[in-house]
């Protein structure tokens, strides 16, 4: 590990200001930040430690959400009563992920950042557009069992690890950022990620020295809630394939559709075209196939992934016929 | 005082059997367990050592070249850098087992992408691993053997390996059934808990490691040989192994470069490999091809056995994954071939990972086995119980001991295997298919030459080894040896082990270790029972010997008593012999398990699992079964999920960390059961006990992929059994 220095902030000015200085970066939990430390993929000056901050709660919001903490760690809000009711998939997505150790240690505004797992991202002799731009991409060509199937691009072929972030883009989530000046902003995540084009090093639309403070989830939305997720070994492995699913059936149609996937793409990936192949329609196995031609209209193997797009089609058909099941 | 035995002649008498303490063949725990889970028993990188300082090595990132020149100067200018190493003493990778020399050495000829080039010594350690990255190594790359299957690299055929028996041609043309196919295994790394780590420390021109290792004789004689210095020289300690798993069979990089390095720098150096090195320089078990070729006649009776291997091995060593070790005498058939290849090639050095062989040898003749039931239309365990020879089917001797038919027919039983539906895909839980699957387990056993010191005083019994405990419970079972020969209660024998002072044994690997030198312990304590008996002027058969007295006829003597301020002290030495050579040798058992496939997304879970064995003498019900466990467990792993992932371009293993190589975890491992069979082979050791460590993985990835196609249908021919090879035909 590198040297670098340390400061931990007891107050929201102090940690942007600290953050915005050249070569910083936060520390949560440390789960993701620390690994990458000592292999010397992330190679921050300084550290700046956001654990004093005031941002470890959930709380309901006027509009009848929910409004999640940064701090809020993996465990806790998978345990969270509030969320347990409202919002299962997203304690199921939590569940499925990492280990229960991990999970105490996460945390919300971590596992949102947390980078991709990339096999050659983590070597630092391996050329890397993430890590290096302009170095090129070894895993074209290479080992991409991990790999995306959609919306990558020549530079960059990796996926976003996460479960939980799935789980939000499903349940419409918005990131709450606070910027140097003090300035809070609220970003939907389906714009938060970036896709990689021919810059796979900007992963998200966070500028030096934003903070996210929270995640905000709207008012459930009626339906039932699905996190699948499929992996090479029964625990402590990251998806495949994911699906989350909100699909709400009111008189025999569908209602409220909302489809992520993870394991897939460089980001929880969703497709709000796509969704209205469903909506209003009577579900049925030809709807749900049509549907996943949507969805994979695009999709591409790089060969050692070449099997996601199948299991994704297949994943995706299983979890749409579970949670319409009782209506059909 | 020596007492000495050549195993000859098989020994029937069974003492242990007639003594009186009542412990061997107890489940007792573990003796050292308590300091293991309290964190006290101290592992080779834990010593508090004055003036520590600590080194990082550094690595090849090409696959095949020279090095041309490291620029030093940086980094020894950086801060707390002691000094930038690239000793041509420096191994290229670790000996293999008993080699009792040093492996391949000198750090500029590179031969695969990881090899360790130099080192660098700091204050500390996070220094010294921050300078590592900072080492600026120039190479010349040249042109590297990547493919193991490749038709242009030269395939080698070491003599003694190869068996051409009948015509297996004219077998396969004229047989009822047949199957001829081919299989692939996947790398696999040990992945022990505990990384290689070593502290190196001279005084004058002796010299003292702390290191993790299986095999301290051979380990002495590998490093001092490495060093060139005497071997006298050399002490290495190591009492506890986090786990060896066959990758600390021989001496490897970490305590070579730390002695170096200590040398170099005129203090002691603690160098540990990251899980990342561990992966890229230690022993890899290599991939495999295996063409299986089975004739059978209609009763499902074979005529003809074919198991053709094609592993690979880095150029320069000669251990090669011995993949048909136990299809030579596993089943009956006229005709055979058995020919075994290798290639070189630029990858991590091949050598013994967990039952180096029979793990994917067994595995792979008993999935064919399997589709020769399927195709014959025969019970599986049936068509296995079938094909038992008599004698060993290609050299005609006689077996020690076979137990393949009671192994099969008691799982049968215990699995109520009767309630299989042959048909695949009969059985769905929702949507789940479930199914069962079985094959038969068999390693070959050995006995090796090993010495034991045991001294008998008024505290109690001592016993001294440089025997290594890797997990195993050798502390517990060499001293259930003693206590019984000697009678004297478990918590009066203190056991002493890892320390090359101490009388040599062979070392943990190849499951000899537990019965070999418990058969030094058990020699040396026949002595200690003749010198009791002539104090008594008693017979030694006429002796009882119990809870710490001595009884003939109606007289007890307290053995403290009896001996006084006179220790009884003797060295027990066995030594194999002829029974080594005049029978076949061998443990086996059976594996039954029980699987459900997704029929969406072709996940497998594996529902229950049995293994049946039988190893002789079962010394510590507790241990054994333990062990069994854990083979099982490495079972499921191997069928399931673990792989080492080769970069097609350079050959580096990509996946060299505990996330990404997928060793089975909690939520993949059911609820397992072992059945123990009892057993005494009077060939294999004169306390008729057997090796059972790797028996437990030896098969038993084939009963998994087995209950997969009974499940679902689909015939997996490439390990591990991962859901996209289901997938695509499900
Ligand atoms: C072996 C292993 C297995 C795992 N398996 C899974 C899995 O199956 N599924 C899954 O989803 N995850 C998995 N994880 C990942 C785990 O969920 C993440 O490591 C964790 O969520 C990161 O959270 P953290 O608080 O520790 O982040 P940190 O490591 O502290 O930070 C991660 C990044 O986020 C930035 N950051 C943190 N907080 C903020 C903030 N409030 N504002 C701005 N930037 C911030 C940091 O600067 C850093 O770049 C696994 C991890 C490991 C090590
Ligand atoms: S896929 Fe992306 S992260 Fe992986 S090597 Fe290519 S550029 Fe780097």
């Amino acid at each position: 590990m590198r040297p670098f220095d340390y400061v931990r902030p007891s107050g929201m000015p102090e940690a942007t200001r600290e953050a915005s200085r050249a070569g910083s970066a936060f520390i949560a939990g440390g789960t993701n930040l620390l690994d990458l430390m000592k292999l010397e993929v992330m190679a921050p000056d300084r550290l700046v430690d956001i654990n004093r901050l005031d941002m470890g709660e959930c709380s309901a919001t006027p509009a009848g959400g929910l409004r999640i903490g940064a701090l809020v760690t993996n465990s806790d809000l998978a345990a969270d009563e509030h969320v347990r009711r409202d919002y299962p998939l997203l304690s199921r997505a939590l569940l499925a992920g990492a280990s229960g150790q991990l999970r105490n240690k996460a945390t919300t505004g971590g596992n949102l950042l947390q980078r991709t797992r990339c096999y050659y991202f983590y070597d630092t002799s391996a050329p890397c557009n993430k890590r290096e731009p302009g170095s090129g991409c070894s895993a074209i060509g290479g080992a991409t069992r991990l790999h995306a199937i959609l919306g990558a691009s020549e530079h960059c072929i990796a996926t976003h690890p996460s479960d939980m972030a799935v789980a939000m883009q499903a349940l419409d989530a918005a990131v709450e950022i606070e910027n140097v000046e003090g300035q809070t902003r609220s970003v939907p995540l389906s714009d938060f990620y970036r896709l990689p084009g021919d810059t796979p090093q900007v992963e998200t639309v966070l500028g030096s020295g934003d903070l996210i403070t929270a995640v905000v989830l709207p008012a459930p939305v009626k339906g039932s809630q699905i996190y699948r997720k499929v992996r090479d070994r029964a625990s402590y492995a990251f998806a495949l394939v994911s699906v989350a699913a909100v699909v709400g059936v009111e008189d025999g149609t569908i209602g409220s559709v909302a489809l992520a996937f993870g394991g897939v793409a460089p980001r929880p990936w969703r497709d709000h075209e796509a969704e209205r192949i469903l909506a209003g329609e009577r579900p049925s196995d030809e709807l749900f196939a049509r549907f996943a031609d949507e969805i994979l209209r695009e999709a591409r193997g790089q060969g050692g992934n070449d099997f996601k797009i199948p299991l994704l089609r297949r994943t995706l058909i299983a979890t749409l016929q579970s949670a319409t099941d009782e209506s059909r | 005082m020596t007492a000495y035995l050549k195993m000859d002649e098989p020994d029937r008498r069974n003492r242990l059997d007639s003594m009186a303490q009542g412990v061997i063949g107890q489940p007792l725990d573990r003796m050292e367990g308590p300091l293991k889970v309290s964190g006290t028993a101290r592992y080779a990188h834990e010593w508090p050592v004055e003036r520590l300082c600590h080194a990082v090595l550094v690595r090849s990132t090409i696959a095949r070249g020279h090095v041309v020149r490291i620029d030093r100067s940086p980094v020894e200018a950086m801060d707390g850098v002691l000094a930038v190493i690239d000793d041509d003493r420096l191994l290229r990778n670790p000996a293999q087992g008993t080699a009792g020399k040093a492996p391949v050495q000198g750090p500029r000829e590179i031969f695969y992408v990881g090899q360790p080039l130099a080192l660098v010594v700091a204050e500390s350690f996070e220094q010294a691993r921050h300078a590592a990255t900072q080492l600026r190594i120039e190479t010349m790359a040249t042109e590297a053997v990547l493919d193991p299957e490749s038709e242009s690299t030269d395939r080698e055929r070491p003599e003694g390996k190869q068996t051409s028996q009948g015509d297996l041609d004219r077998a396969m043309a004229e047989a009822s059934h047949s199957i001829d196919a081919v299989y692939h295994t996947p790398g696999h790394s040990s992945a022990a808990m505990e990384p290689h780590a070593a502290i190196a420390q001279w005084d004058g021109d002796d010299l003292t490691v702390h290191a993790s290792c299986q095999m301290l004789k051979y380990n002495q004689e590998e490093l001092a040989d490495a060093l060139g210095i005497d071997a006298g020289r050399v002490r290495i300690v190591s009492p506890y192994v986090g786990g060896g798993f066959g990758s600390k069979l021989g001496i490897a990089h970490d305590a070579v470069a730390a002695a170096i390095a200590a040398r170099a720098v005129g203090r002691p150096v603690a160098l540990a490999l990251s899980r990342r090195q561990v992966f890229e320089t230690t022993m890899r078990r290599s991939e495999s091809r295996q063409r299986i070729r089975l004739a059978a006649d209609a009763d499902g009776l074979l005529t003809g056995l074919g198991h053709e291997a094609l592993v690979s091995q880095l150029p320069g060593e000669t251990f090669s994954e011995p993949v048909a070790q136990a299809t030579h005498f596993l089943y009956a058939a006229e005709n055979r071939e058995i020919i075994h290849e290798i290639v070189r090639l630029n990858r991590t050095c091949a050598g013994s990972v967990r039952a180096p062989g029979e793990a994917i040898g067994m595995t792979v003749l008993e999935t064919a086995m399997d589709e020769l039931a399927v195709k014959a239309g025969i019970d599986p365990v049936a068509l296995r119980k079938r094909n038992i020879p008599d004698k060993d089917p290609e050299d005609q001797r006689p077996f020690s001991s076979h137990m393949l038919d009671q192994a099969l027919d008691r799982g049968a039983e215990l699995f109520d295997w009767q309630r299989r539906r042959p048909e695949p895909r009969s059985t769905r839980r929702g949507e789940w298919l479930i199914g069962l699957g079985m094959s038969s387990a068999a390693r070959v056993n050995s006995l090796m030459q090993a010495e034991s010191r045991v001294t008998l005083g008024g505290e109690g019994v001592r016993i001294e080894t440089d025997m290594t405990d890797i997990g195993t419970g050798t502390y517990t079972v060499l001293a259930q040896i003693a206590g019984e020969m000697l009678g004297v209660p478990m918590d009066r024998i203190t056991t002493v082990l890892g320390d090359t002072d101490l009388p040599p044994g062979p070392g943990s690997g190849g499951s000899w270790g537990a019965s070999s030198t418990g058969s030094a312990v058990y020699v040396a304590c026949e002595e200690i029972r003749a010198r009791i008996a002539r104090k008594l002027g008693c017979r030694a058969e006429d002796l009882t010997l119990k809870d710490g007295h001595a009884i003939t006829g109606n007289r007890s003597t307290a053995l403290g008593e009896l001996i006084g301020d006179a220790p009884i002290s003797v060295r027990g030495v066995v030594e194999p012999g002829g029974t080594s050579k005049k029978v076949r040798q061998s443990t086996y058992g059976a594996f039954f398990a029980e699987v459900a496939v997704n029929d969406v997304t072709a996940e497998v879970r594996v529902r229950r699992m049995l293994g049946v064995f039988a190893a002789g003498r079962i010394l510590n019900a507790k241990t054994a079964r333990s062990q069994c466990l854990g083979g099982m467990t490495f079972g499921i792993g191997m069928a399931l999920t673990e792989e080492l992932i080769h970069d097609p371009r350079d050959g580096s293993i990509v996946n060299r960390d505990l996330a990404e190589y997928h060793l089975p975890v909690n939520a993949d491992v059911p609820q397992l059961e072992v059945e123990l069979l009892e057993e005494r082979d009077p060939w294999a050791s004169p306390i008729q006990a057997k090796g059972i460590g790797e028996l437990g993985i030896s098969g038993a990835a084939a009963c998994i992929n087995n209950a997969v196609f009974n499940a679902c249908g689909v015939r997996v021919r490439s390990y591990p059994v991962t859901l996209d090879k289901i997938l695509a035909e499900l």
